[in-house]
């Protein structure tokens, strides 16, 4: 492999693991918070067991988090040492605040997990909202050096030295506010999801023990009602995040919409593949006026397309298909969680029927994949610019050769990893089942 | 005292207390790894007692210390992230290997294969202090070769040299003896006589073998890097301070007591105060280089303006954590007398 493709890969795959477990660190903070609250005002103990035992869960992935985190962060600065010279020079102050959040969410969430009976009710619940308050605040923090990277600010290039430097004028760059908020809410609509993936699976094994049915539903519920709230902001948040391509990288939203020809009235294409030959989008369904006025507010709006730049500027043209599958995965969660909720309360005593069911159980899933489309859509769609339209990626790349060798360690440590953190969870919850703990509590 | 002086001693600060920690953290690891046959002595109980609530803060500090670096030497980012790309990736494959398995191993209690996992974390945990200690040498010259205008570290050199031998030797020993003083007195203040009789006597071994390792550095240290070792000298009485603290350790812990043989809190206190004036002495030494002679604390050093309002992030940060701090530290360390036996949550 070439030597930029290789670092490339190598820091996309660390990415693509950590992304996995952070998101779920920053979501289901929020859950087990909530399921707390719940107990406190309806003094329903199954959603103190819920807490506890979503603690045990989000314990066992922080194994993974926090070690992939670190690899994250160090790996920045040694595969693109170019562009961290620049980070460091104008845009640290997010890495350095995020540091307290990480002391933060470490400190109170090893406070919750191992002193949680020796502290009063009232510092778990502390603990508990200070954790999602530094995860949250991790995950906002490091977006922002993302949300820089598309929309850099703060700073001048004079003769190839970076002057005028405004940290605070860097860090509140133009899409800081709405990336950061769109990280933010889809993480929390991930791990509503997540648990609404294992409540609706375990209902499906647990149709002839109504006590554990109705605990399992319970989380379901909450489940829906939390992802579907967060869902529908996403879109929301979304939307806006598209008509800051459209504002500031006009050549990404080009890429993402596989539009070619600057036009107004322009439509917008569900579907499909973006091919260079024809300059179509094979096998997309129109809508005509769609993307003007998703871009603007106006239907007339005028969008640039790909050809109003030079190729060695274009993204690469198969993130319209991942664009597609992100969005895709929204309008299909916030759908979902209107037809559950909605069902839930006009329904007799029949429960769910099955087809619903499952595909509640896929929609955890799906979601931690709309995650994964979004990101490599962001970072991907940037190409061939590590800080848009100031650096390019094949100049912040290291010197260092023999990339392979590290990119082939780093692979065989990631899957050891996953499999065992996979292992590891269901082993756990075998051995402690819902049955026993239920029993415990009485 | 000047900006750039001001910004490599907060990184210093983090360096030392990650050393200590960090040292601490590994060698627990690896204590609960051995002891693990002993059911009857507790010892493991209280490594992963020590252990399970702290590697997370912990692993903080290294975090905090790689931006530190880059934020505050962005000059130095390029030939830093270049010459370290191996090392530093070797460091983090062990670290996840480390950090996953241990939360793994405290998960699956009773799992036919739990020791394994056990095994896997405690011996990645000790590679780890071997290769991080490897960055010093490193960073003392003599093995970053320039060839057409690009840097890159020569490996057969690094791993052909006393020095770096040395340095490794002692990083091992150190994380051993630190942690097993640290455990001394973490069982004695829970009660916990028979595990403090183990770890008070792997102190014992481990200390005089850390203080050879230290020795050997400085030795080694004179032919390869001589004018870090001049340098050095120059705060000899500092260095004989930092000796005779060690003594006082080893006493705190032959001498008698109210309570089973030897003083471990007396001994703790010595030793980080003598790693403190040791790594004071290598750390004055090593200035202005960060890098011999590549890099200085000036050629690498970030704008004044962006320097200010990162040092008041610092500041602003750590004062508003330190209650956080000290709350956790109550919780797990002060306390734990009255929490031995419960359950985690
Ligand atoms: C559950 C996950 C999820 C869901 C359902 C959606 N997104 Fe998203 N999206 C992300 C998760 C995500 C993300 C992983 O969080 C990204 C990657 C980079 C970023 O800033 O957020 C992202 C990026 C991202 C970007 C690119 C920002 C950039 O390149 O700088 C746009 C334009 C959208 N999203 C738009 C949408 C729209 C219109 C959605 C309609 C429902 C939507 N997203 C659903
Ligand atoms: C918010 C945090 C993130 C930051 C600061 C960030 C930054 C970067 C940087 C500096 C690069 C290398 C230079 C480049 O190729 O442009 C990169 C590439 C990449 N990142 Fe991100 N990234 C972030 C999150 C993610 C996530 C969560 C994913 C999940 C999959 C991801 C996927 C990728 C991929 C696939 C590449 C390689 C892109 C390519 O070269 O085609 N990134 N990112
Ligand atoms: C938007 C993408 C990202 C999100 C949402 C995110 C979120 C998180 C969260 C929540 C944690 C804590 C894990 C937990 O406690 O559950 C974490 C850990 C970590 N992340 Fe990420 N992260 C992202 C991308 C990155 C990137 C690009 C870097 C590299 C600069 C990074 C560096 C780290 C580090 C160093 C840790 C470990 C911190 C520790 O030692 O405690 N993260 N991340």
């Amino acid at each position: 492999m070439e030597h930029l493709v290789t670092a490339r890969s190598m820091f996309g795959m660390t990415m693509g693991v950590h992304i996995i477990f952070a998101t779920l660190g920053v979501g289901i903070p929020l859950m087990i918070l909530l399921a707390e609250l719940l107990y406190q005002r309806t003094k329903d103990k199954d959603y103190e067991l819920m807490a506890k035992r979503w603690t045990k869960g989000a314990a066992i992935l922080l194994g993974v988090a926090i070690p992939t985190g670190t690899i994250a962060g160090v790996q920045l600065a040694l595969l693109w040492p170019g562009f961290m010279e620049v980070v460091g020079k104008v845009m640290s102050l997010p890495f350095q605040i995020e540091i307290y959040a990480f002391f933060i969410e470490a400190l109170f969430l090893s406070i919750y997990v191992y002193a949680a009976d020796r502290i009063s009710r009232t510092m778990r619940i502390v603990s508990l909202i200070l954790v999602a308050i530094g995860a949250v605040a991790s995950a906002v923090l490091i977006t922002n050096v993302h949300a820089f990277e598309g929309t850099p600010a703060g700073f001048r290039i004079v003769n190839g030295e970076i002057t005028d430097v405004d940290p605070w004028g860097a860090f509140f760059n133009p899409s800081f506010i709405t990336t950061a908020g769109h990280v933010a809410v889809s993480a929390y609509a991930t791990g509503a999801f997540v648990i609404a993936s294992i409540a609706a699976f375990k209902m499906l094994r647990s149709r002839k023990e109504p006590r554990l049915y109705r605990f399992h539903q319970k989380a379901l519920m909450m489940g829906l009602i939390v992802g579907g709230i967060f869902s529908f902001l996403t879109a929301l948040n979304g939307h806006e995040s598209a008509q800051l391509l459209y504002e500031y990288q006009p050549e990404k939203l080009a890429g993402a919409e596989g539009l070619f020809e600057t036009t107004d009235y322009a439509p917008l294409t569900i579907g499909g593949f973006t091919d260079r030959e024809t300059q179509t989008v094979k096998w997309g369904i129109e809508i005509p006026w769609a993307l003007s006025f998703l871009a603007d507010d106006r239907f007339d709006t005028v969008v640039a397309g790909l050809n109003d730049f030079p190729e060695e500027y274009w993204p690469p043209l198969f993130i319209h298909t991942l664009f597609n599958g992100m969005v895709g995965i929204g309008a299909l969660l916030i759908l979902l969680s209107i037809l559950g909720i909605a069902w839930y309360k006009f329904m007799k005593k029949r429960g769910f029927p099955k087809w619903l069911m499952w595909a509640f159980v896929i929609s955890g899933p799906l979601a931690i994949l709309s995650v994964e489309f979004g990101w490599i859509f962001a970072c991907t769609g940037r190409q061939p610019w590590v800080i848009y339209r100031i650096m390019k990626t094949s100049e912040s790349v290291t010197t260092s050769a023999n990339l392979e060798f590290l990119f082939a360690l780093f692979l065989i440590v990631y899957a050891i990893l996953v499999v065992a953190v996979s292992l590891v969870l269901i082993y756990y919850f075998k051995r402690n089942p819902l049955e026993k703990e239920l029993a415990d509590m009485n | 005292m000047g900006d750039s002086l001001l910004a490599i001693t907060v990184i210093w600060g983090f360096i030392f207390i990650y050393a200590v920690m960090g040292t601490m953290d590994f060698g627990a690891g690896f204590w609960s790894m051995v002891y693990i046959n002993r059911e009857k002595t507790n010892a493991t109980n209280i490594a992963n007692r020590y252990l399970s609530p702290t590697w997370e803060v912990t692993n903080v500090f290294i975090v905090a210390i790689v931006v530190g670096l880059f934020s505050f030497f962005p000059g130095a980012t390029f030939t830093l992230g270049t010459v370290l790309l191996i090392p530093g990736s070797i460091i983090l494959l062990l670290l996840a290997l480390r950090s996953g398995f241990l939360v793994f191993s405290n998960y699956t209690k009773g799992a036919r294969h739990q020791k394994a996992l056990v095994y896997i974390s405690g011996l990645s945990g000790v590679l780890i202090p071997a290769f991080l200690i490897a960055v010093l040498p490193i960073s003392q010259g003599g093995y970053i070769d320039t060839i057409d205008g690009v840097e890159k570290l020569n490996l057969l050199k690094v791993f052909t040299s006393p020095n770096v031998y040395a340095f490794i030797g002692f990083a091992v020993s150190s994380s051993l003896f630190l942690s097993s003083l640290l455990l001394a007195d973490y069982s004695k203040s829970s009660d916990e006589m028979e595990a403090y009789e183990v770890y008070r006597r792997d102190a014992l071994i481990t200390g005089p073998i850390s203080l050879v390792m230290a020795i050997l550095i400085m030795l080694t240290l004179r032919m390869e890097a001589t004018w870090l070792y001049n340098n050095m000298m120059e705060d000899k009485p500092i260095l004989f301070i930092s000796l005779f603290l060690f003594l006082v350790a080893g006493g705190a812990l032959l001498l008698p007591s109210s309570k089973g043989k030897g003083m471990p809190r007396l001994a703790v206190v010595a030793i980080v105060l003598q790693y403190f004036l040791a790594s004071y002495v290598y750390g004055k030494g090593h200035l202005p280089y960060v890098i011999y002679p590549n890099v200085t604390i000036e050629t690498g050093f970030t704008h004044p303006d962006a320097f200010r309002s990162l040092f008041i992030t610092y500041i602003v940060g750590f004062a508003i954590l330190f209650p956080g701090f000290y709350y956790f530290w109550r919780l797990f360390m002060k306390d734990n007398r009255k929490y031995i036996g419960k359950k985690p949550y």
